[in-house]
């Protein structure tokens, strides 16, 4: 009897085991030289019963229609998001470049907001942004403007972009433009200011504004140049070499932000403008070891809106926050946002700062572990271990972590220390609901305060109820779509 | 044959191109393996050693890779292929472990990094236990399951599903394996032989397993059921899928079978099925009478005449060899026992000739508690227990008893929020120190399970309230007889020999099996050595 075959196998092989549960009996086999995988089990779901029985019929082995469609739609997903190639081909400026912008919008990181919701440095960048394009004179009228209802408040997300902190981006801004040049869409991201008195964290100085005029005004023309005259700039490629030098491509952005010098410094030097303009350009870029952070954003979200939108998949292709709400989507639940408070960061502070001065979670950064770096890539980056706990193995069990809540390993993003196998790409939102692992996600953190800017930065656990809320939808849309079709034949 | 391959974009480390290389070169029929970034320079050298670059739309570009490969053969060019593919793809070789803070948080996960795995030992929260045990079959293991609190209906169909898949389901409530010589839960270190053991009470296994490791035999595979399988509901189900897949075992000649007296017709399909393998069979049925039932069939009265029936029969044991001076054999003389087994009278312990006042008896192992119960109740003595067969004696544990009692102490009222008596015998231990106390008590009967799972000392807690007792019936002016059976072998981490000689010591009376111990004190109640 064929059926019988596995138990004689079982007799003959040699016993293999995982324990599920009490520790005590993997011991008892390891004394007896029995390889033995101990599970550090937790109950599924959170114990949420209805949620479980969602995502085993979700996940059902049996031959259901549900779990066949989750599985192609997760496999064309996964797809595309790992073939992306996204290439930096140039910079605009935001009103011309940005779909759907004008010069009454102002974009924001995160899932939707109103004014009367915002968080401290969020009003500080948004009374910032209003400011620098002479749209209020003052922080007061700036304020009066905002609350007026005369300004379209919308998510960058909403427009084929990303912002980090604020992420504020008004019309005049010069902005990257990224293509992904497998799928042909474009993702779009101002340029990083550096850090102290900045826009992003809700700074709205006078020097804030006389920055963010020299960058329209000398900064962006100069790159734009230099960019045209070298050609596309492979992001993946950039990227690959920045993860093998110590980034993680989040809050490590040193060996890209050099990389990219590298890369444009022979044609910057060629252009036709004064040399202490291209001196002062390279000073900028060599002061501000984040600037490299602005591309790597919009690289991860040209690969994930390549992957958005297919019914009946499970992948995250969003996470942001806006300082008051944690939010994300999934691609088979579309423009569909799942949110829930913003956590506090669980981080390190700068002299002088301490948690009370935190503002909550806030940026769209997190693409970055989205697209399967950043906090996913921890362990590609030594240096800044101590976000995670201050020792080089607690950031490899972190990026270890991570693969059993994403679908696949990037074929281009490798870690040295772990055999170069690839980053943990493409998150599950049923593996995250069902296992109740979070994904890791490094962040900066902002003071609460308008204008005082960053002080800390360190690691941020999402709210499960977003994966949960998101794994139910997810249900729901495979039902209806099930109902459509039957009503269709 | 050369080729050259152009892959567009694709950065990858130098030295770890170069590492790539060497290995691809040592490929048979590989005389050359390049991959390189396309750097001019890398370009270059290529050409120079005659691959030709043929790119049609645009110049190639640093963050290109390369791949040039002059092999014998396209087979050789294929097996090229296949192994870049491999170690492009990383992860092979001296990967940095994560610590154990960084164990797989679920079965995949697990899985994932061994994927060789066959059993899955399943012992959480009774209502996660089934989702677990069911995705582990799913994905082809065989399960342990010693979760309980798992409805029947579940558990029916677990072991439906299993069986469909040709896999073992051991439980719920299942506590007690021995795979491939490995020990699963709690069980004993036996020797390894051709005895196989279906079993649906744990201490039951353990005391068949070790009795037949001390009488020189071996234990192929000893698997458990859990206590429910053979009742009508569950009806024998996986107790009759390890009979046969016992049968088809060329290591297992002889098969056990030791369970709760099942209902006559789930009985009757178990002896079926036992017969169905062709090979000797000896089944216990706790409470049971011991019968001939066919050439190669026979049922016993105690879980120690099943060990030595098993052993006889599979013709390896030599018993008498098996043990050191001083102990006697678990079952007296083989060749003289009849298959009731009641020939101990004769090696009763002198000490034991008059026993008076009442017995009370505690036990960590429920089956060696009932067993206790079956030898003295029929042996005509009126005992009450909190396992008893029968209606009319079994009592609710914390019941004060006046008359004869055994207590079963690994019964869950006796053990919520407290460790089993066999991991923290502290629960049984303190009761019998408390004995001594009681002047209507003339002997205390008790187990001592070693083994894998169990406490690491079992006899000196035991032997420390025992010495309390004997000590407090002396200073009232009684004699106070403890009398107690060690389940175990002598290659359990504790030792056989050293927990029996612990007890002794102690001034306890070690008998060689818990029927023995059960037995000794019914004789020693009818007036002893007669």
């Amino acid at each position: 009897m064929s059926e019988r075959k596995p138990t004689t196998a079982l007799f003959s092989d040699p016993l293999r085991v995982v324990n599920l549960g009490l520790s005590s009996f993997a011991e008892t086999l390891r004394a007896s030289r029995v390889p033995v995988i101990d599970v550090d089990w937790r109950p599924p779901a959170g114990g949420d019963a209805a949620l479980i029985r969602i995502i085993d019929n979700l996940k059902s082995d049996d031959e259901h229609a549900w779990s066949a469609t989750i599985t192609a739609a997760n496999e064309k997903a996964i797809e595309h998001l790992l073939s992306a190639e996204p290439h930096l081909i140039g910079i605009g400026i935001a009103r011309d470049v940005v779909p759907g912008m004008t010069d009454r919008t102002l974009l924001h990181a995160g899932p939707p907001i109103t004014w009367d919701a915002m968080c401290g440095p969020m009003r500080g960048a948004v009374m910032g942004g209003l400011i620098y394009e002479r749209a209020a004179s003052t922080p007061d009228s700036a304020a009066q403007l905002a609350a007026s209802g005369d300004i379209t408040f919308d998510p960058c997300h909403h427009h084929q972009s990303v912002g980090p902190m604020a992420g504020v981006m008004t019309a005049s801004m010069p902005v990257w433009i990224i293509e992904n040049v497998t799928a042909g869409n474009r993702a779009y991201c101002t340029l990083n200011e550096g850090l102290g008195q900045v826009l992003r964290y809700g700074a709205f100085g006078d020097e804030v504004i006389s920055r963010l005029n020299w960058m329209q005004n000398e900064l962006a023309p100069i790159l734009s140049q230099a960019i045209e005259k070298h050609g596309p700039i492979d992001m993946r490629s950039l990227l690959a070499q920045a993860l093998q030098m110590g980034d993680e491509g989040h809050n490590r952005n040193r060996a890209g932000t050099s990389l990219l010098i590298r890369e444009l410094a022979p044609f910057l030097v060629r252009l036709s403008e004064p040399s202490e303009s291209i001196a002062r350009v390279l000073e900028f870029l060599h002061s501000n070891d984040h600037f490299f952070l602005n591309l790597t954003m919009p690289a991860g979200k040209c690969a994930l809106d390549a992957a958005a939108d297919i019914p009946g998949s499970s992948l995250v292709t969003v996470m942001a926050r806006n300082g008051t709400q944690f939010g994300i989507r999934v691609s088979g639940t579309g423009d569909r946002w799942f949110t829930a408070p913003a956590p506090i960061v669980d981080g390190l502070y700068l002299p002088g700062f301490s948690a009370q001065d935190a503002a909550p979670d806030i940026g769209d950064s997190a693409i970055t572990e989205t697209a399967g770096y950043g906090g996913f890539a921890m362990a590609a980056a030594p240096a800044i271990v101590q976000f995670v706990g201050g020792t080089p193995q607690l950031a490899l069990d972190t990026t270890h972590r991570m693969r059993s809540i994403t679908m696949a390993e990037s074929r281009s993003y490798q870690i040295p220390a772990m055999g170069f196998r690839g980053t943990p790409t493409g998150i599950d939102v049923l593996r995250v609901a069902e296992t109740g692992i979070l994904p890791a996600i490094n962040t900066g953190i902002a003071h609460k305060e308008p204008g005082i800017g960053m002080v800390g930065a360190g690691l941020v656990t999402p709210p499960f109820s977003v994966f949960a809320d998101a794994a139910r939808a997810l249900a729901e849309s495979l039902g209806k779509q099930e109902k459509d079709q039957m009503a269709a034949s | 044959m050369k080729e050259l391959i152009v892959e567009r974009n694709r950065y990858f480390d130098s030295v770890f191109l170069m590492r790539i290389s060497s290995e691809l070169e040592k490929l048979s029929g590989v005389t050359q393996a390049v991959v390189a970034m396309a750097t001019p320079i890398n370009v270059e050298n290529l050409m120079k050693s005659g691959f030709e670059l043929r790119i049609q739309d645009e110049a190639i570009r640093p963050a290109d890779l390369i791949i040039a490969i002059d092999a014998e053969s396209s087979e050789a060019a294929a097996c090229v292929h296949d192994q870049l593919a491999k170690l492009l793809a990383g992860g092979t070789g001296d990967e940095a472990s994560p610590s154990a803070g960084a164990s797989p948080t679920s079965l995949d996960a697990a899985l994932a990094a061994d994927p060789d795995i066959n059993l899955a030992l399943i012992s959480v929260p009774g209502i996660h236990a089934t989702r677990e045990a069911r995705k582990a079959l799913h994905r082809g293991l065989h399960v342990m399951l010693f979760s309980d609190n798992v409805t029947v209906k579940d558990e029916i169909a677990l072991k439906d599903d299993a069986i469909n898949r040709g896999l073992l389901m051991m439980g719920p409530d299942c506590g007690t394996a021995i795979l491939n010589g490995a020990a699963l839960g709690f069980a004993n270190a036996c020797r390894s032989g051709s005895i196989g053991i279906v079993g649906a009470s744990g201490t039951g296994i353990q005391e068949i397993s070790s009795l037949v490791h001390q009488l020189g035999g071996g234990i192929s595979q000893a698997i458990g059921t859990g206590g429910r399988d053979l009742s009508a509901d569950v009806d024998g189900r996986m107790t009759r899928f390890g009979i046969e897949a016992l049968g088809c075992n060329p290591d297992t000649n002889v098969i056990v079978v030791v369970s709760k007296t099942p209902s006559p017709t789930v009985a009757d399909k178990v002896l079926a099925s036992l017969a169905a393998t062709g090979k000797p069979g000896v089944v216990h049925f706790i409470g049971g009478q011991a019968a001939q039932l066919s050439d190669k069939l026979e049922t016993t009265g105690t879980l120690a005449d099943a060990a030595l029936a098993a052993v006889v029969k599979s013709g390896n044991g030599v018993p008498e060899v098996s043990h050191p001076a001083g102990h006697p054999s678990p079952i007296p003389t083989p060749t003289a026992t009849s298959s009731t087994g009641v020939s101990a009278d004769s090696e009763t312990p002198k000490q034991l000739a008059t026993i008076t006042g009442r017995v009370a008896g505690f036990y960590c192992g429920g089956t060696l508690c009932q067993e206790a119960w079956n030898i003295l109740t029929q042996a005509g003595i009126d005992v009450s227990s909190n396992v008893a067969g029968d209606k009319r004696k079994k009592i609710h544990p914390e019941t004060e008893v006046a008359g004869h009692v055994v207590w079963d102490l690994g019964d869950d009222a006796f053990t919520v929020g407290k460790p089993h008596p066999m991991i923290e015998p502290s629960l049984r231990d303190s009761r019998v120190a408390q004995a001594g106390a009681d002047p209507t008590v003339g002997v205390i009967l008790a187990d001592c399970v070693i083994g894998y799972g169990a406490h690491e000392n079992p006899a000196a807690s035991l032997a420390e309230a025992a010495l309390r007792a004997i000590d407090a019936a002396r200073k009232d002016g009684r004699r106070l007889i403890v009398v107690a059976s060690v389940t175990g072998t002598d290659q359990d981490p504790q030792n056989l020999h050293h927990q029996r000689k612990i007890l002794e010591v102690a001034g306890i009376t070690v008998a060689p099996s818990n029927a023995a111990a059960a037995r000794w004190v019914v004789h020693g109640m009818k007036g002893g050595i007669s």
